[in-house]
């Protein structure tokens, strides 16, 4: 350590700190590397929103209606955007047990983490499954297209099948990987390793949920 | 469990040393080998732009000598030879070549800090090549809609390729930035996180900090060529609206409407301008090293050389639209991206202020690398002059899709990177394969090439100027345009059959010299920097031998007073020789040395 680069505050410091000896920050690389990843990714989604809303404005034919697209009865009157709700629920419940997976982890408690990770995977999967329920109503019952509907902009359909489609392989692969990580930790993989792994598994997993609840914000609420 | 650096857990972490061939030269996780593959293919698939672009010069030429090219193939040439260069080529090379060998070499480190995925980057950039070779070949052939790709006029019938050639271009630029944001994050997390005792970021070669920055810009620009990549496929293959308005095609509305050419125009863009500088920045790096080893000097301004690439990092973000004036822009909108385009121009010439002031004075070896380098800072200043007025709205509109345009980009992007790219490979060759390369070989093709290229594109800016529109197949007659114009084609195309064939210098060189050059000296430059302190030329897997290098200073140490030689290595302790360590200057106290 270069005895210049210990001392300083506030701007200085921060400098110093980001050129400090060997690495910036006590990180190990694997959680660097995610977090580089997912800021990438996150020009990705923004790109796919921007590319949203401007469709959205220079379309020629009126928006339909979303809330009562997504609507869905159980017997009696339809509740706008019910499933939405469900499956936002659902997500975010599971950020939840990958957060406490995460805890149960740095502590080794070895069959903890690996129920609490599968039961991020089981509700990861299940809502990729209310988003092929949800697809398939819109495609069979509605008569929803890429190229075409029957309530309006075209561009409707488009967005809808590219940006849930893009988020639904998200969260499809993270339910791959966490199970992975999973099996590996009921096999005493990182005993040595350290169960950095877990955590940043749920880095991950956190920012799939979070790109949702954008992705909920503008495309049913907006 | 306390945490410990990578470079303080070298003893425990073993290196898995392959056995079999295929271990060692194919599905090779050393970063050298694999630096050394992309490098390879990069350059292989530059030579077919190559060929490319003297098919086309061909035909602006000599029209009919050449009329095997009918315009469409001038179209489809004219793409994938921009494509190619900038993409394939440069960004391959800099990034995919230059950052793997260079990276852990120069930060002390044994190889990336995922191996594993940088060798699968290798492969799926292989996949992304074949691909778009394979449009080659396919029924239509390739895009021809210029390396933009623009719709809706790239997938309209009318453009060559518009329907097998710009999906598989499509997808061949997705799947290399798949290849791409693999390598790219480990060169980040390599730089950040793996570097060896004592070399902190404001010691690094400003090689590293130039790759560093511009891979930092790939990770977050590419993003935006995906996502348009993705929406343009699903027009085409899809049906839907994205890009595409409201259109009649002989007499028949399509089955588009309401989606926004623009877009595109913004989404490409905002992956294009940056990309410039995924090419520029490491070529600075790179440059910067080169000069100040066979200058004898310490580079002029260390800090402020790193300041300036993260400020053209950061600023290259916010002028993409500087490309799409002629789209139409609100006044304020074009108020704002020239005004954001200009001040780029403030620390850009900085860095070739003080790049010169490395010259000056210096102890200057003129070896092939230097000759490269200094013409370098000749068409890096000439390229940079032209785009000041590219820069402005209105100098722009009646320049822009002219040759003055062609003339700007090649200079900036085209022919300084190149003279960089090979300043670095006959400076590092010595390293890479341990053998000297032919001096006056390489000084020759350096003639050949820094004259030639100028004899290319200096009567390109009169063409532009007296209205020669860029992307046509042939001039005609029309009333603006001297006769002359036609002669000087003539001329430029000579010129660059020259400059292609005398490429061949370059590869006879390199090639020749692998088995039959003399044995190199392991720092025959006598360079500081930590690459040329390896036990091994070349270096063999691992890098270092038993243990890690420690570094003591910055990677600058040249002609230093009271030194034994003038050159003293990263790796000497200061209790061996003196140092002049800009991080031993308290900054606050010593203002002006700080900062110089
Ligand atoms: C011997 C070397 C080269 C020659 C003779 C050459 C010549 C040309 C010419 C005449 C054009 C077409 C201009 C037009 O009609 O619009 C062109 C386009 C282009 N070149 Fe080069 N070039 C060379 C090397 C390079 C390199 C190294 C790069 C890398 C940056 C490059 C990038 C481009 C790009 C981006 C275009 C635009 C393609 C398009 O319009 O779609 N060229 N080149
Ligand atoms: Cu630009």
């Amino acid at each position: 350590m270069s005895e210049a680069t210990a001392s300083h505050e506030g701007i200085t410091g921060l400098v110093d700190d980001w050129s400090a000896d060997k690495q910036a920050y006590h990180v190990p690389w694997g959680k660097a590397m995610m977090w580089i990843f997912l800021v990438s990714d996150t020009f990705i989604f923004s790109c796919f929103l921007v590319g949203y809303l401007n469709v959205r404005m220079t379309t020629t034919e009126p928006w339909p209606p979303q809330s009562e697209i997504f609507a869905l009865s159980f017997g009696g009157d339809p509740i706008p955007l019910i499933l939405i709700a469900i499956m936002t629920f659902i997500l975010i419940t599971s950020s939840g047990t990958m957060a406490l997976a995460v805890n149960y982890g740095y502590r080794k408690d070895k069959v903890r983490t690996f129920w609490l990770i599968c039961a991020t995977a089981a509700f990861g999967a299940s809502f990729v499954g209310m988003q092929a329920f949800e697809w398939t109503k819109l495609i069979v019952d509605e008569g929803v297209r890429p190229w075409g509907n029957p309530f309006g902009a075209p561009q409707f359909g488009s967005v809808f099948f590219m940006v849930t489609g893009f988020h639904g392989l998200h969260v499809s692969a993270g339910v791959i990987y966490l199970l992975w990580v999973a099996f590996r930790v009921k096999r005493g993989y990182y005993d040595n390793k350290g169960f950095e792994i877990v955590e940043i598994a749920g880095l991950y997993w956190h920012f799939v949920d979070l790109v949702w609840v954008f992705i909920f914000a503008f495309f049913y609420l907006l | 469990m306390a945490y410990v650096p990578l470079a303080d857990r070298d003893h425990e972490m073993e290196m898995h040393h392959p056995k079999t061939w295929i271990g060692k030269w194919v599905f090779c996780q050393d970063h050298k080998v694999i630096a050394i593959q992309y490098g390879s293919i990069a350059i292989f698939t530059g030579l077919v732009g190559l060929i490319l672009s003297l098919l086309f010069r061909m035909q602006l030429g000599f029209p009919e000598a050449a009329d095997f090219i009918d315009p469409s193939f001038y179209y489809q040439a004219v793409t994938m030879h921009g494509m190619i260069m900038v993409i394939y080529l440069l960004t391959a090379l800099f990034l995919g070549g230059f950052g793997n060998y260079l990276i852990p070499l120069m930060c002390g480190a044994r190889d990336m800090v995922f191996p594993f995925m940088n060798m699968l980057s290798v492969w799926v950039f292989l996949v992304s090549v074949i691909i778009l070779m394979a449009s080659f070949f396919v029924t239509g052939g390739p895009t021809g809609g210029g390396w933009t790709l623009y719709p809706p006029q790239t997938t309209l019938a009318g453009t060559p390729g518009h329907d097998m050639g710009i999906v598989l271009m499509l997808i061949s630029l997705a799947v290399f930035i798949v290849a791409t944001t693999m390598g790219g994050l480990n060169y980040v997390v390599t730089v950040l996180q793996y570097r060896c005792r004592g070399l902190t970021m404001m010691r690094l070669p400003l090689s590293v900090w130039g790759i560093f920055v511009a891979t930092i810009l790939a990770l977050f620009a590419f993003p935006a060529l995906l996502v348009a990549a993705i929406m343009m496929l699903f027009d085409i293959l899809l049906g839907t609206s994205f890009f595409m308005p409201a259109l009649i095609e002989s007499g028949a509305p399509l089955d588009h409407n309401g989606g926004s050419p623009i877009l595109f125009q913004h989404l490409f863009w905002f992956f294009g301008h940056p990309e410039v500088y995924i090419v520029a920045l490491p070529a600075f790096g790179l440059v910067s090293d080169v000069l100040s080893v066979h200058a004898r000097k310490n580079i002029f301004g260390y800090r402020m050389m790193v300041w300036a690439i993260i400020a053209i990092g950061g600023l290259s973000f916010i002028v993409w639209a500087h490309h799409m004036y002629v789209s139409g822009m609100h006044p304020y909108f074009g108020f704002f991206f020239a005004t954001t385009t200009l001040i780029i121009a403030v620390p850009t010439a900085l860095k070739v202020y003080n790049w010169v002031l490395t010259l000056w004075e210096g102890d200057i070896r003129l070896n092939a690398p230097m000759y490269f380098a200094i013409g370098f800072i000749f068409t890096f200043i000439h390229g940079g002059l032209t785009g000041l007025f590219l820069g402005n709205v209105v100098i722009d509109l009646p320049l822009s899709d002219t040759y003055f345009v062609v003339a700007h980009f090649h200079m900036v992007m085209g022919v300084s990177p190149v003279l960089v790219v090979f300043a670095a490979i006959y400076h590092w060759y010595p390293k890479m394969s341990g053998r000297m390369y032919h001096e006056g070989m390489a000084k020759l093709h350096f003639w050949c090439t820094f004259l030639g290229t100028y004899a290319i594109y200096l009567p390109m800016h009169y063409l532009g100027f007296v209205g020669v529109p860029r992307r046509y197949y042939a001039l005609g007659t029309t009333d603006f345009l001297p006769p002359s114009a036609q002669d000087l084609n003539t001329t430029i195309t000579i010129a660059a059959l020259f400059v292609g064939a005398s490429q061949l210098l370059f590869l006879i060189n390199i090639i020749w010299s692998l088995r039959n050059g003399p044995k190199a000296d392991p720092n025959p430059w006598g360079a500081a920097s930590l690459e040329w302190q390896t036990p091994d030329t070349p270096p063999v897997h691992g890098n270092w031998g038993e243990s890690l290098p420690t570094v003591y200073r910055w990677a600058y140490d040249y002609s230093v007073p009271g030194a034994h030689e003038d050159f003293i290595p990263q790796n000497t302790p200061e209790s061996e020789e003196p140092t002049v360590d800009e991080q031993h200057f308290d900054p606050d106290t010593d203002e002006s040395m700080a900062d110089v």
